[in-house]
């Protein structure tokens, strides 16, 4: 994995990304876009969250989306957040249509198939749901097998040391440079462990928790969640917290070299800067 | 020399990914009204049939709450009352004249009246109907178990599924009765109820009265409400749209259990 090529005057190509990572990186932006397009889909025939057992506690929803008639007669779309209400008319709720505003949760662009689709988006929500596992238990014994997790993304005593300057080389969009280039650094470690082993299982806990069938394995266990309801508003809130951390990541893979982490994740190689010339990084 | 190399590399990964995305949305659009990509997609449904069946086995029971839980008014979702007038002529009548057929693949066929279905032995248990749509509702169930009617008709060992066929027309011309089927393990499951009881009292009209299926473990388009008729049949394949279910015609799934 560690194959380096003789270092040029300037740069050189550093063989960063193993192929079976680079294979499973791309299989997951797949599978986890055609989940969230496809789960917006599925969300959009009831749009409400609740937490409880079930959707009818005596309390009302906790979120919701939803398309109300002003006096004037105008479609707006309107959003409440723990009772407060938001008008989000174009965005959520409702948007314009051609010359007609019409009643949609999220704008089709978003959404899988691109028209309400219940029983569609399902099929597609639950095909890539395993592509998306198995890919997932594959990246993980791999990583183990191949002493990727260890060596790699396990924090060491100096990165535990270096998390307050990873801080604030972070907040000065300063990147590491040369041989530091290399190696992730703390936040980045941490930040991938905790998506790998927190906020994706998690998720798919919280998937599994709304399936009739898998709550009768062990009768009771959503509970330990809340309950089925509060299980399916975890499982969306996690969901919008995988979004944000891909918006990072892919703000981050910008401004530290688009192209360069681009071709790394596809050809592997990834340039290193010598001193003389930090250019060439770009 | 080298640089240009590089432009030219950097502008076919720009437009390879450009048309990737591009294909993602409108490609999957698309592939959804094909005839055999949602078959591949399907294959899915036949993967947690599977390991949902390991995780939980045939006689795992479902969830049961404490009368704290129940919802206060269970909805009502889909037919609240049938366009149908024999269905509406028995509801006049208070379900007197009703009467619950079962045949098909049985070496006893009955009919039975409500009376006869409430002295049936019996169940009542409070559990979570999870519907497809994302919302659920906890409500208290009474009725005969199902597993007692088809001991009193007993079972062609041919029999794989119980069809079940509602009063409830689905188009808006009378047409497209709903109708469910269910195989034999949830059939004789101890939680699977023909309900007559909704929260201590009869079963109302918009919750499927006089009688509807409790298929715990399964999602709300399976509990059949105002069922007519029972039928043990060896394949559904060549009733109505031939997947077994008025919303399985329509593209959901057999199994759901999910």
């Amino acid at each position: 994995m560690y194959r380096t090529r003789a270092p040029s005057s300037s740069s050189y190509l550093y063989y960063r990304h193993s192929v079976a990572v680079r294979i499973m990186h791309w299989i997951n932006v797949i599978a986890l876009a055609v989940l969230l397009g496809s789960g917006l889909n599925i969300f959009s025939a009831h749009p409400a969250l609740y937490w409880g057992k079930s959707s009818y506690t005596g309390k009302g929803p906790v979120f919701q989306i939803g398309a109300r008639e002003t006096d004037e007669e105008d479609l707006i779309g309107v959003t409440r957040i723990f009772g407060h209400e938001f008008d989000t008319t174009g965005v959520l709720g409702a948007a314009a249509e051609g010359e007609e505003m019409v009643a949609r949760t999220f704008p089709s662009w978003l959404i899988l198939p691109g028209d309400r689709w219940l029983a569609m988006a399902r099929r597609w929500h639950f095909f890539f749901a395993w592509v998306f596992v198995l890919n997932g238990l594959c990246y993980v014994g791999y990583s183990i097998a191949s002493r990727h997790l260890s060596r790699d993304l396990a924090p060491n005593a100096a990165d535990w040391r270096s998390i307050g300057p990873s801080i604030v080389d972070h907040l000065l969009f300063r990147h590491p440079t040369g041989e530091a280039a290399k190696r992730y650094n703390v936040l980045q470690k941490l930040a991938y462990l905790s998506v790998v082993f927190v906020l994706l299982p998690v998720v798919v806990l919280m998937g599994l928790a709304m399936s009739p069938r898998l709550d009768a394995a062990i009768p009771g266990w959503v509970d330990l969640f809340g309950g089925r309801q509060s299980a399916r508003t975890i499982h969306f809130v996690a969901a919008w917290l995988l979004v944000a951390f891909v918006l990072v990541h892919v703000f981050e893979v910008i401004v530290s070299g688009f192209w360069n982490h681009l071709r790394s994740m596809i050809t592997g190689r990834y340039r290193i800067a010598t001193k003389e010339d930090n250019e060439a990084a770009r | 020399m080298k640089r240009r190399a590089e432009l030219q590399r950097r502008r076919f990964l720009a437009r390879t990914i450009g048309a990737g995305s591009a294909l993602l949305l409108s490609g999957c659009d698309a592939l959804s009204r094909t005839e055999w990509f949602p078959k591949v997609l399907a294959t899915g449904e036949t993967l947690n049939r599977a390991v949902q069946g390991i995780v939980a086995p045939r006689r795992a029971m479902a969830q049961e709450f404490g009368g704290a839980d129940l919802s206060p008014g269970f909805r009502s979702n889909g037919t609240s009352m049938p366009r149908n007038a024999a269905y509406r002529a028995l509801a006049a009548g208070a379900f007197e004249e009703y009467r619950l057929d079962v045949g098909g693949l049985v070496e006893k066929p009955i009919t039975l009246s409500l009376g006869e279905l409430r002295a049936l032995p019996s169940r009542t248990q409070i559990t979570r109907h999870d519907c497809v749509e994302g919302w659920s509702a906890i409500g208290k169930w009474k009725g005969a178990r199902l597993s007692s009617l088809l001991e009193a008709v007993r079972p062609k060992p041919e029999a794989r599924f119980v069809m079940f066929y509602c009063a409830d027309p689905m188009e808006a011309d009378g047409t497209s009765p709903y109708y469910e089927s269910i195989d034999m393990d949830d059939a004789f499951h101890p939680q699977t109820l023909l309900a007559y009881e909704l929260n201590d009292q009869a079963l109302p009209i918009p919750n499927g009265a006089p009688v509807r299926l409790r298929v715990e473990r399964q999602l709300g388009y399976k509990h059949a409400k105002y069922i007519m008729r029972i039928e043990l049949v060896r394949s559904f394949e060549s009733i109505a749209g031939g997947k077994g279910g008025y919303w399985e015609d329509q593209g959901y799934e057999w199994w759901a259990g999910i």
